[in-house]
């Protein structure tokens, strides 16, 4: 499919006065987005990433109380819970668009029609980081609308520290810049697990252990932190985890007492994808498909 | 029919070798069990310098060793106590007509109130007590007034029976009275001093000749939780009671005068400092008392006329609670089992999947036409070995990472051997479950990254929502008790007392269902799968 699609795309084009490589990769792209946007799984696992992040955004809104001032909850925190959940569903999108190939033996396919293997892994990443980007905007939306609308009710007022003082009634004290941030991070932060999915997938060339890996990953830092009795020692497994370092976008409150600060912690998150995205694709390059 | 059987048993073979033979799963298997140790390990490697103490001195790294009951169970026993001493058969009565205290409002935080407000906590206490010696961890047993659980006649730490319901006052005296028989001592209370009702009794074995009686006070510290990202922070600050007691009587041979231990200067706790120093997960709260003088808010007592007493005491007699205090629970030995069982649930579903994947599903059903047979087998290779799997990795991982906590200086709490048993096999039971529910679903699904993904989904998500998130404790028990991740309970030593106020939630290790009905809650969602399972590859086309 990949090498007609690309024949059909250059015949159709023509001679172009682009460089090779800029045509190769538009081309990789397009393959890429092909392949994924017509796999019957893909639109089930972006609607259940948005699902699941809405509806676990949704009970711990309407779980978590601020019984008075100084109560120390974190808006951000309590009302994008979700991404918690949603990223599992987000890691196995990413796991898929590479994994099912190698499991299939259509990677082989998709060497022969480019054969810059590189090329390939950054134009799935890319159209990975897109889908999950549309699905995190979605999922981070709608958590925050059913945040805002129940919020206020169960004690994130003014009040309670929250928000200036003097602001209007409603929910529109909890947007502040920090709440947009943690908003616009956390979407950030779904793109990069996906990205860190994609890289972690061409590592081990098995969707099943991949989304053991990723799932590890990210899942078993905070259970082993807890365990791990020296403060400093605490405090470096939480700077060090990529989701707990990752979340961190997500801090609105007491943040001089956090382990990073918020771009801090995203850039350690983004230092873990990056990474296993550069091992991947030096692996993918050097190893027999 | 015998062809039958041996068709079993010829599928089981075929099934074992297909999972043998396989490396990655091979692998797969060893790295469960390596890093069940491993994680294990880290716990204990990452506490090295975990010496800073309640009084804030630092350097040597001596184990905070609580004080004992006679089989090892960790105890809290500090009081005031006036006493003096009884030889052989006698009885104590007192009088008490007040029961009043003060406690740290905002649990001692820095940043919270730190003045101390007058009231009782619940199990603030104040009463007649017999007890084997003065030391820390003795046998005892006592009748006491509490500050909102009545009467009640408590023994050996763990005893705690009721009697007279409702608060003390000065209008609703109580009075209190054990008596000792050999070894058997007996509690009676009443409202007006003739009509005595029997709380209970109990047999404290090898008690000596001679023993101490008088009337006592203590009052445990106050805790403020507070839920937060990676855990809940708890501020403690002691917090005191004083009882005022008068007609305090002994009958029986009692040579000698009461001693009465004065008022100390010094901040309630005593010399054995805080009862519970808080770990690390306490966050900023340290344990240190208030620090202002006021008068009268000091551990002591007053003699107020030949019989009577006023008694002002800061601490517990009580089991000392595992998990909140500055040592080591043995559970905390197999934390690393959730790294373990995701190896596990990826082997399990890829015998499955890379089935379907190879379409070798075809050839093992036209050699073993009865599909569900195919799946049975399947099942009981794979739980049996991911059974064996937990079982050596518990079992190494358990004394190892306690062997490295002794080595560091740091206190385990104490497990009865048949705890530690039944934690190391219900591992071994989890993983063979969890094995079985990730095979259930991957035949359901067919693909092996969605089946290991929802499997690790519905059993580690929950838990970690329970332990390390914003969720309230709530939220955090019914996750505990109705996901998968109740199946951890299993792995808990560390026991909840009625009497005593701590923070039971599973962040802390105490999850809400016994250990056998949590992994139940396991085997149900299991059972569930393998027979939707079962149901599925009979009807549908391999």
């Amino acid at each position: 499919m990949t090498a007609s699609a690309t024949a059909d795309r250059t015949r159709a084009q023509g001679p172009s006065s682009r460089s090779p490589a800029l045509t190769t990769f538009t081309d990789a792209l397009h393959a890429e987005w092909t392949k994924l946007r017509t796999v019957a799984g893909t639109a089930w696992l972006l609607a259940a990433a948005v699902v699941l992040t809405v509806g676990l955004s949704a009970a711990s809104a309407a779980e978590v109380t601020c019984d008075g001032p100084h109560c120390g909850e974190d808006p951000g925190k309590v009302g994008l819970l979700g991404v918690l959940l949603g990223q599992a569903v987000v890691a196995v999108l990413a796991v898929l668009a590479v994994g099912e190939e190698y499991g299939s033996g259509m990677i082989r396919v998709t060497f022969a029609a480019m054969p810059r293997r590189e090329a390939v892994l950054a134009a799935k990443a890319l159209v990975v980081a897109v889908l999950t980007g549309a699905a995190g905007v979605l999922a981070v939306a709608g958590s925050a609308v059913v945040a805002l609308a129940l919020m206020p009710g169960r004690g994130f007022t003014p009040a309670n520290g929250y928000g200036p003082a003097t602001s209007t009634a409603g929910a529109s004290h909890l947007i502040t810049a920090a709440t947009t941030r943690a908003a616009f991070g956390s979407v950030l932060y779904l793109i990069l697990v996906a990205l860190l999915a994609v890289g972690v997938t061409a590592l081990l060339r098995d969707s099943a252990s991949a989304v053991g890996a990723v799932l590890g990953l990210l899942y078993l830092f905070p259970i082993v932190a807890l365990v791990i009795s020296n403060p400093d020692w605490h405090r470096h497994a939480e700077q060090l985890a990529p989701m707990q370092a990752g979340l961190s976008i997500q801090n609105t409150i007491d943040l001089a007492h956090q382990p990073l600060s918020p771009w801090q912690g995203i850039g350690v998150l983004a230092a873990w994808a990056f990474g296993a995205l550069a091992v991947g694709g030096i692996v993918m390059r050097a190893r027999d498909a | 029919m015998p062809a039958t059987r041996d068709g079993f048993g010829q599928l089981l073979h075929a099934e074992w070798t297909k999972l043998r033979t396989v490396r990655g799963w091979t692998i797969g298997l060893l790295v469960a069990v390596f890093l069940t140790i491993g994680i294990g390990l880290l716990g204990p490697a990452g506490s090295q310098s975990s010496c800073s103490h309640a009084d804030g001195s630092s350097g040597s790294c001596t184990a905070q060793s609580p004080p004992k009951r006679a089989d090892g169970l960790e105890v809290t026993d500090e009081k005031t106590f006036v006493h003096r001493t009884l030889s052989g058969d006698g009885s104590i009565t007192a009088r008490l007509t007040a029961l009043s205290g003060v406690y740290p409002a905002g649990g001692g935080s820095p940043d919270g109130d730190q003045g101390l407000v007058p009231g009782l906590l619940p199990w603030s206490k104040a009463g007649v007590l017999v007890k084997d010696g003065t030391a820390a961890g003795s046998a005892y047993a006592a009748v006491l007034a509490t500050g909102t659980h009545g009467v009640r006649m408590q023994y050996d730490y763990t005893g705690d029976l009721a009697g007279l319901p409702g608060t003390v006052g000065a209008a609703a005296p109580r009075w209190l009275r054990l008596t000792r028989e050999g070894d058997v001592l007996t509690g009676y209370d009443s409202a007006d001093g003739s009509t005595w009702a029997r709380i209970g009794s109990t047999r404290l074995s090898g008690l000596p000749r001679d023993l101490e009686v008088g009337v006592f006070a203590t009052s445990p510290d106050y805790a403020v939780i507070k839920n937060s990202f990676g855990g809940s922070s708890v501020n403690t600050g002691p917090s005191l009671a004083t009882g005022t007691f008068d007609r305090v009587t002994v009958s029986g041979q009692s040579p000698g005068a009461w001693t009465v231990p004065a008022e100390g200067p010094g901040a309630p706790g005593g010399p054995g400092g805080p009862a519970n120093a808080p770990g690390p997960r306490s966050g900023p709260g340290n344990g240190t008392g208030p620090g202002s003088d006021k008068p009268g808010s000091h551990p002591g007592a007053v003699a107020t006329g030949a019989d009577a007493f006023i008694v002002t005491g800061s601490g517990d007699i009580a089991p000392a609670s595992a998990g909140v205090g500055s040592g080591k629970t043995v559970e905390s030995a197999l934390a690393g089992t959730f790294a373990g069982l995701i190896a596990v649930i990826v082997v399990a579903a890829l015998t499955m999947t890379s089935e379907y994947r190879r379409g070798l599903i075809r050839t093992s059903l036209a050699a073993s036409p009865r599909r569900g047979r195919l799946l049975a087998a399947k099942a009981v290779v794979l739980g049996g070995t991911a059974f064996v799997v937990g079982l050596i990795a518990a079992a190494a991982a358990v004394p190892a990472v306690t062997a490295v906590e002794h080595s560091k200086g740091m206190y385990v709490f104490h497990a009865s051997t048949q705890d530690e048993i039944r934690m190391v096999v219900g591992t071994a039971a989890l993983l063979a479950v969890a094995a079985v529910l990730a095979l259930g679903v991957a035949t359901i699904v067919r693909r092996g990254a969605a089946a290991v993904a929802a499997v690790i989904v519905v059993i580690v998500v929950p838990y970690v929502l329970a332990t390390a998130s914003v969720l309230p404790a709530g939220a955090a028990e019914w996750l505990t008790r109705v996901t998968p991740a109740a199946a951890f309970a299993v792995q808990q030593t560390s026991k909840p007392w009625a009497q005593v106020v701590a923070v039971y939630t599973p962040s802390n290790g105490y999850y809400p269902l016994s250990p056998w009905l949590g992994l139940a809650v396991l085997a149900l969602y299991a059972a569930g799968a393998y027979a939707l399972a079962h149901r599925l590859l009979k009807r549908r086309d391999a």
